[in-house]
């Protein structure tokens, strides 16, 4: 690994449209937020791919540990009664 | 992860992030000499496109935990490569039409696969880069168009570009499956879906009409068409050609590599800025809150 000091790593987030999430584009490096910024709308949005963007610097984020997937997910998956599928109403009964 | 898989992984992406970037260097060299301003503004347009090609697959090569800075470093000491491609000078301007219709329609065929490999990152990175790819191949052939349908010197300058490009392009798909060091294991961890001579024959069944549609001649005189099987059959390919380019005996590679350092070598001074100003900013803001 080089030991220069380098422009930091930012997680781009683009929304596309009003109304709905901003979602994770993918990633560069800038030297503060403003640039990054800049940055993220030339590289992420030259094809009116956006409204708005977040960026967050990669190093802020805190990920779940893939090892844990087991442990973190796996207790949701015999709760079948938390869907609306699990219980079973007479015909007669509408608009639910 | 794999150790192997991750390696080979950093190999291929940041030797396709690499390629991205050189492959600027020809077409930049035709951006001032546009015949129009639209033809002006659509090359720019595609330059700046291949600039983000480079920065996407540059950033998923990082998250395999590599630094950025190490893999520019390996492409400056050579011991990564890019596309031998674009050791191949442009000499005229029908040469970016016959880029952007052979060169980057090589290069969607290879890369329309790679949009479901089995790394994540770089599979998101390829759909990306795919939807803006099929815009350079048109303003290419829309260039190539225009000047097969041209003067006299027109038509000869784009049947030079086509006689120039072609067997280059042919060889973008890399050697055949035999030959290929990496292509077997490559399809096991299903990084690679297609083998290149499979990619080789489907993109020279599509161009080949394009190619009779403009007027022009495909440069390959044992070019047949096999009426039983419904393919184009091409005639040899130079793998010396080919193997000597890789090692850095084309025409530009030289000058490939002296632009990519100068530019990155000249840009210092303005990465190093740009931290110092973002530094200071901070400093100041921290200092108003405080007081
Ligand atoms: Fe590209
Ligand atoms: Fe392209």
């Amino acid at each position: 690994m080089s030991n220069k000091k380098n422009w930091p790593l930012w997680e781009v987030f683009v929304r596309s449209k009003a109304g709905l999430n901003h979602r994770h584009s993918g990633s560069l490096h800038a030297a503060d937020a403003e640039m990054a910024l800049e940055m993220a709308r030339d590289v992420y949005t030259r094809r009116s791919e956006g409204v708005s963007i977040w960026v967050v610097e990669s190093k802020s984020i805190k990920a779940s540990d893939p090892d844990n997937k087991d442990s973190l997910f796996e207790p949701a998956n015999d709760k079948i009664y938390r869907h609306p599928t699990f219980y079973d109403l007479p015909d007669e009964v509408k608009h639910m | 992860m794999p150790d192997a898989y991750r390696k080979t992984l950093i190999r291929q992406i940041s030797q396709h992030a690499h390629s991205e970037i050189v492959g600027m260097l020809p077409e930049a060299n035709w951006i001032t000499r546009a015949p129009s301003l639209t033809r002006k503004v659509a090359l720019l347009a595609k330059v700046q496109d291949e600039a983000g090609h480079g920065l996407y697959l540059y950033s998923s090569c990082e998250t395999l935990g590599i630094e950025r800075d190490d893999t520019i470093e390996d492409l400056h000491s050579g011991k990564a490569k890019y596309s031998s491609i674009f050791n191949y000078p442009t000499l005229t301007w029908a040469d970016i039409g016959a880029i952007g219709w052979l060169v980057d329609g090589a290069a969607i065929m290879n890369q329309v696969p790679l949009c479901r490999c089995s790394y994540g990152p770089y599979s998101r990175a390829m759909i990306r880069v795919c939807k803006e790819e099929s815009f350079h191949q048109r303003q290419g052939f829309s260039i190539m168009l225009k000047m097969a349908n041209g003067t006299a010197e027109q038509k000869r300058m784009a049947q030079d570009a086509i006689n120039r490009w072609w067997w280059p392009a042919l060889k973008m798909f890399g050697p055949s499956d035999s030959d290929s060091e990496h292509s077997a294991q490559s399809m096991k961890w299903k990084i690679k879906r297609f083998s290149n001579d499979e990619l080789r024959q489907r993109f020279l069944d599509m161009t080949v009409p394009q190619c009779h549609l403009l007027g022009c001649e495909v440069p390959d005189p044992d070019l047949k068409f096999n009426e039983s099987t419904g393919h184009w059959e091409m005639g040899e390919i130079d793998w010396e050609e080919f193997w000597n380019v890789v090692k850095g005996k084309g025409k530009c590679n030289r000058q490939r590599l002296k632009a990519r350092k100068g530019a990155y070598d000249k840009g210092e001074w303005v990465r190093d800025a740009a931290l110092a100003y973002a530094e200071k900013k901070r400093q100041r803001k921290a200092a108003s809150v405080a007081a």
